[in-house]
């Protein structure tokens, strides 16, 4: 038996070394934290928890997508349009927003992390618009990543070059439209996830604004005529975001929004706008 | 004007002031006035702000990173106005809050690699200096682990890398060593002073407990009510003060009486007698006394002048400034 004299682990410590390289500035630093928030968002680099959720609604698009792409190869008929798409799956995309907004906004509050931020080479609306930028660019994904799925299933599918060309602009139509859907639904849930540091409590705020107005829209369209009823799509995000893509493709209004198409696009641009200035307020004010 | 002479312990290569106010006032919409006329200027090193909660060193923290605007007055940190160029400054600048700051589900690798991205440090550089960092601070093993399991010890250590990550020339530790216990504290402390001597960066350690910070601490700024108290060099402070602590097992009263009878400035503290230590006669004056009184002298020992007692005129309470 021979004792061997293995070399025991010897650190040397070269001691602490001062830093020389590059110091990129504000920019680097507010495209870092759209990095790491788009990240967080779709729960890369975070553990297997994180990713249930993103990964679960990605699958479940991406199986929808995949089965209007097979019908459409059977039959040559498209069930759903690319536009259509993000519309007729927006109740996922609400929880989507939900559950991960105040994963962006609300868990920095709670853990008192925001000092941290804004002792750093960034101003308080750069760390507001990278998490804005963040969660926008999340939801956006969401939805092309399955449409362009779909797109190349339906390249396949029509024959000729007038004819992909054709597919090209309605599928440039649809990435618009998720695109729309992205900005309003995402400064909507940041700006209400940045109000509370209790994610279970914004979670639910964000669900709420955007379904309590489904009712009140739903009994308008059921009892209201003319201009009240086609402009009552006004009141909800969904149908504000859905009539204005239906607008920019040129589509039938009939009974939506009938001739108030801009005043839909209009809006949606305002609510936009809305959000983020109160967003920008909000975050000049914060103190934690 | 109270200039602290730079007698620059240590090559910190950076300008001979490190934070220059004058007349520096904050008045906040409430009417409350935080930082009143406050005109200091300190040289590198490590600088202990002592007051107590509320004498307006968050305020003054706050200024110095460009978050808050002072109501009038000049600011210079580094050479720099944060006022004017408050991204410049902070990234510069680390600073490590009072409270609690981490988010618990990420790891202390991950969290300190991101907080260093957001000062403006390369990809891999990043990477690289939040490990080192890391590793600097005790945290090497445990540093792929979440936040949210570790002790507060430890958060305590990912909360100064995160300061610490980019490599700034100044620190800025608003109260380092809360929520320690005394092991913690002395290891919190023995890390500070390791980054001021070894690693030649600056620090401004915030702390309401004079008795903490003036082991470590080169100078030593005292605000009070949001108002100068004191700014001093420690060592240029405690030179000319050394003491002569004498305790006696009984007849402390008589010793006091027959050394102020030799001319001798007596003070007791506690069980001790303290006298002013002029030279090797103290030595001879006291233990002649202590002879004649035929005394049992317990322990005769040279004590360093605690900071406290520099303080004791201007503020109330000798270890707790305010």
């Amino acid at each position: 038996m021979s004792v061997e004299k293995q070399p025991s682990g010897v650190i040397h410590d070269i001691g602490y070394q001062r830093y020389t390289g590059a110091r990129l500035g504000r920019s680097y630093a507010t495209r870092s934290l759209y990095i790491h928030s788009l990240r967080t968002a779709l729960g890369l680099g975070r553990g297997p928890k994180a990713k249930i959720f993103p990964w679960l609604a990605e699958g479940i698009l991406l199986l929808v997508a995949a089965i209007v792409t097979a019908i459409r190869a059977q039959g040559g008929e498209a069930v759903l349009s690319y536009s259509e798409f993000a519309g007729q799956l927006s109740f996922l995309l609400i929880l989507f927003c939900a559950a991960t907004a105040p994963e962006l906004v609300s868990r920095d509050l709670r853990s008192g992390v925001l000092p941290l931020y804004f002792s750093r080479p960034i101003r308080r609306s750069d760390y507001a618009f990278g998490k804005l930028a963040g969660m926008a660019t999340a939801t956006w994904l969401l939805l092309a990543v399955p449409q362009t799925l779909m797109f190349i299933g339906g390249v396949f599918s029509v024959s000729g070059v007038s004819a992909v060309w054709d597919e090209t602009i309605e599928y440039g139509q649809g990435l618009l439209a998720s695109a729309l859907f992205a900005l309003l639904f995402g400064a909507i849930s940041i700006l209400i996830a940045s109000l509370a540091g209790r994610r279970a409590v914004t979670a639910a705020l964000i669900v709420v604004a955007f379904l309590v107005t489904t009712p009140i829209y739903a009994v308008i369209q059921e009892v209201g005529s003319g201009p009240v009823k086609q402009l009552a799509g006004l009141i909800n995000p969904v149908t504000l975001v859905l009539i204005t893509n239906a607008w920019l493709t040129g589509d039938d209004l009939e009974g939506l929004g009938g001739n108030y198409g801009a005043i839909y696009a209009l809006s949606t641009l305002i609510a936009i706008l809305v959000c983020v200035l109160l967003l920008l307020l909000r975050y000049r004010k914060v103190a934690r | 004007m109270h200039r602290v002479p730079a007698m620059a312990p240590g090559n910190y290569g950076m300008p001979v002031t490190l934070i220059a106010t004058e007349a520096l006032t904050k008045r906040y919409p409430n009417g409350v006035t935080a930082l009143s006329d406050l005109t200091v200027d300190v040289p590198p090193g490590v600088i202990g702000l002592v007051g107590a909660n509320g004498a307006g060193k968050s305020t003054l923290i706050k200024i110095l990173l460009g978050l808050l605007p002072p109501t009038s007055g000049r600011v210079s940190v580094l050479g720099m106005d944060p006022t004017a160029e408050p991204e410049q400054v902070r990234a510069r600048v680390g600073y490590m809050p009072e409270h609690d700051c981490l988010p618990p589900d990420l790891a202390a690798a991950e969290f300190v690699t991101h907080m260093a991205r957001m000062s403006g440090l390369p990809r891999a550089a990043a990477r690289e200096r939040a490990s080192e960092t890391l590793r600097h601070v005790g945290l090497y093993e445990e540093r792929y682990r979440a936040i949210g399991g570790y002790s507060t010890g430890m958060k305590q250590r990912v909360k100064l890398a995160q300061a610490l990550v980019h490599d700034p020339d100044l620190l800025l530790l608003d109260e380092p060593t809360n929520g320690l216990d005394p092991a913690g504290r002395d290891a919190m402390l023995n890390l500070i002073d390791r980054i001021g001597s070894e690693f030649g960066i600056s620090l401004v350690v915030c702390s309401h407990l004079l008795g903490e910070v003036e082991r470590i601490c080169d100078t030593l700024v005292a605000i009070d009510g949001g108002k100068l108290l004191r700014a001093a060099n420690i060592s240029a402070m405690t030179k000319a003060s050394d003491v002569l602590a004498i305790e006696v097992t009984e007849g402390g009263d008589a010793l006091a009486a027959r050394l102020s009878a030799r001319g001798l400035d007596v003070r007791a503290d506690g069980r001790d007698l303290l006298v002013p230590l002029a030279g090797d006669e103290t030595y001879d004056v006291v233990l002649a006394a202590i002879a004649e009184l035929d005394l049992p002298l317990h322990r005769l020992d040279q004590r360093r002048h605690h900071v406290s007692d520099l303080f004791r005129d201007t503020a109330g309470e000798p270890a707790h400034v305010g």
